[in-house]
């Protein structure tokens, strides 16, 4: 053995040693920006805008001129309070705004209007589903609004770019406690939270054009000898991808455990560091930042007065709340036996949600509306780009089509086919089964005739069906194949296979 | 003269707010400043156990405005005064990239 082999070894036992009687856990907290869908910005009257010419969408008061004033946009204001509702949030009856004061060339006003000490919201939490069908409860700190700042572009040349067409659009700020313990978990809550302010319709919550943007506050508690220790926090910035926020917490758990093992550094007072997500390296890598940076001298913004709540204000606002997501996905699987997987898929969207609802108080079955809707609807509305509510057909006209199937008169197959007719012709399910011959038969007497017709045809069949166990299955589905020819694939095949057993005496 | 504020700190606020002060100018400064946080300290004399804190100056609540869109300026307006500009945006100075250390 050489040396160099001999130190690598002891250094593998060592480290081998040193991973043997460590456990770990992941710890997260989350600070989450929502973009609300108001028409326009949050103390403006200009419009929001995605992708529009740079700086066609500003006024004095988005680019911070000497004497404008910002007024609430009441809708803006609203939007936030019915989601911090739909969050169990507290609402404080008493709330203000605060200047955030720091320079930075996207922040015309070198400050941001955001709250401080008396912010919207307090205390409440939000449930999300886990893979293992159980939910777990996440608390949430507070929610505040704030107005969003511009956007840098960095050019290859001297100087940078700016544009303010975002600067001052509404952002719900969202922070929860450190409750989360794994990427499942993080990720299951962001897909969570997207639901719910989509179901609100308080914001698209596109990810692609940064309606949501996460920056998860991640370190460890390590247990090592029986004693407790934690890494210091790593907060990793603007994640906008539920790829990317899951994948920063796998690559921050591994190496903060590396860190730790190698270095034994603990949380400490003031050791917390800022990463950013390097989407090409797939790693997180450190920002320096400046220590001034964090010192933001907020005070109450003179602008603007404070918003007090009355009573009524809060009932009419709440009557803007629906049956939230993970609600109605726990209505599906107990009152109409959905597996959790389904009820998953059905509530992902609302409108889709409502659709499936409205399709089973005309009189569907929910499973048969539910298989009718996962095996064809959302394939064909993936197909044409639109909705399953959008296909052509109405709930009643699913309905329909699911009575028609638990009645026998077409079979689940066949009803696949109408559906794909009804989204093409918007005819109703009954003239198209009747125009494609997809009726069975249901007639006994009929249905009796033509397997007697098989029986004679293939004695040697019915004789192994009968006495052969070896070959019994296969013979058995023999017959039937040929009983529903006889039928011209029109006999119900339940019907056909009930008369078969009972001739054969099986 | 017991200053109420020491020169460090003015240094460090005149950096916040991106002030360049000469070294007199600080001195200057820290003198005055102190002058006005002595004065507001004289308010801690008053007992305000049955005030409640104030969040704004006028007895004003509740102000908005519609969710109505108005018209904006317009790039060309928006520029029009810029210091620096291309085509469609506000030209700085490069603004250096945070990762670099």
């Amino acid at each position: 053995m050489t040396k160099e082999f001999v130190v690598k070894k002891l250094v593998f036992n060592k480290l081998a040693k040193i991973m043997s009687d460590i456990k770990y856990k992941v710890i997260v907290g989350l600070e989450i920006h929502v973009q609300l869908c108001t028409k326009t910005k949050m103390f403006c009257g200009c419009a929001l805008s995605f992708a529009q010419q740079p700086n066609s969408r500003v006024c004095p008061v988005c680019l911070g001129m000497p004497g404008s004033l910002p007024v609430m946009n009441k809708q803006a204001v609203e939007f936030s309070i019915l989601a911090a509702m739909a969050l169990n949030l507290e609402i404080a009856r008493f709330t203000k705004w605060d200047r955030k004061n720091y320079y930075y060339p996207d922040l015309p006003k070198n400050y941001q209007i955001s709250q401080y000490d008396l912010p919207i919201s307090n205390k409440g939490y939000i449930e999300i589903p886990l893979e293992s069908g159980q939910t777990k409860k996440i608390r949430i700190t507070r929610a505040h609004l704030e107005e969003d700042a511009g956007k840098n572009t960095h050019t290859s040349g001297d100087y940078s770019q700016v544009d303010l067409n975002r600067a001052g659009t509404p952002l719900l700020e969202i922070v929860t406690e450190p409750d989360m313990n794994s990427a499942e978990e993080v990720r299951a809550l962001a897909i969570e939270l997207q639901r719910i302010v989509r179901y609100l319709g308080v914001s698209e919550a596109d990810m692609q054009k940064g309606h949501m943007r996460f920056e998860p506050n991640i370190n460890l508690a390590i247990t090592k000898d029986g004693i407790e220790y934690r890494t210091p926090i790593v907060e990793v910035k603007n994640l906008n991808s539920f790829r990317t926020i899951e994948r920063s917490i796998i690559y921050e758990t591994q190496r903060q455990l590396d860190e730790f093992i190698e270095t034994g550094k603990t949380l400490k007072m003031g050791n917390k560091s800022t990463r950013g997500w390097d989407d090409d390296k797939q790693m997180t890598v450190l920002q320096r930042e400046k220590e001034e940076a964090h010192d933001y001298r907020y005070f109450p913004d003179p602008d603007l007065v404070p918003v007090v709540w009355t009573d009524e204000d809060l009932e009419r606002i709440r009557k803007n709340l629906v049956e939230l997501p993970i609600e109605k996905r726990k209505r599906f699987i107990d009152n109409f036996g959905l597996s959790s997987y389904d009820a998953g898929v059905l509530t992902d969207e609302k409108s889709l949600s409502d659709f499936f609802d409205e399709a089973v108080s005309a009189g569907g079955d929910p499973k048969r509306v539910c298989n009718l809707i996962t095996q064809t609807g959302l394939k064909i509305a993936n197909e044409k780009g639109c909705k399953v509510n959008e296909l052509g057909f109405d709930a009643k006209a699913l309905a329909q089509l699911a009575k028609m199937v638990e009645e026998g008169t077409i079979g689940a197959s066949s009803a696949n086919i109408v559906l794909a007719e009804m989204a093409a012709t918007g005819q109703t399910p009954d003239a198209i089964a009747q125009a494609k011959n997809l009726i069975q038969k249901n007639d006994t007497a009929e249905i009796e005739a033509a397997v007697e017709a098989v029986f004679a045809e293939n004695e040697q069949a019915v004789d192994d069906a009968k006495n052969n166990p070896k070959k019994a299955q296969k013979a058995l589905g023999f017959l039937m194949g040929q009983a529903m020819r006889k039928t011209k694939g029109q006999g119900n095949p339940k019907l056909i296979s009930q008369i078969l057993n009972q001739k054969l005496g099986i | 003269m017991n200053n109420k504020i020491d020169e460090n700190t003015v240094r460090k606020v005149a950096k916040l707010s991106r002030l360049a002060l000469a070294d007199n100018e600080i001195h200057e400064f820290t003198a005055q400043l102190s002058a006005v946080l002595e004065y507001i300290e004289k308010l801690k004399e008053l007992n305000t156990d049955a005030v409640e804190p104030l969040a704004h100056c006028l007895p004003v609540k509740n102000v908005f405005r519609p969710d109505e869109v108005r018209d904006s300026l317009g790039t060309d307006k928006a520029l029009a005064n810029a210091p620096q500009r291309d085509e469609n945006h506000f030209i700085v100075p490069k603004i250096l990239d945070e990762v670099s250390a």
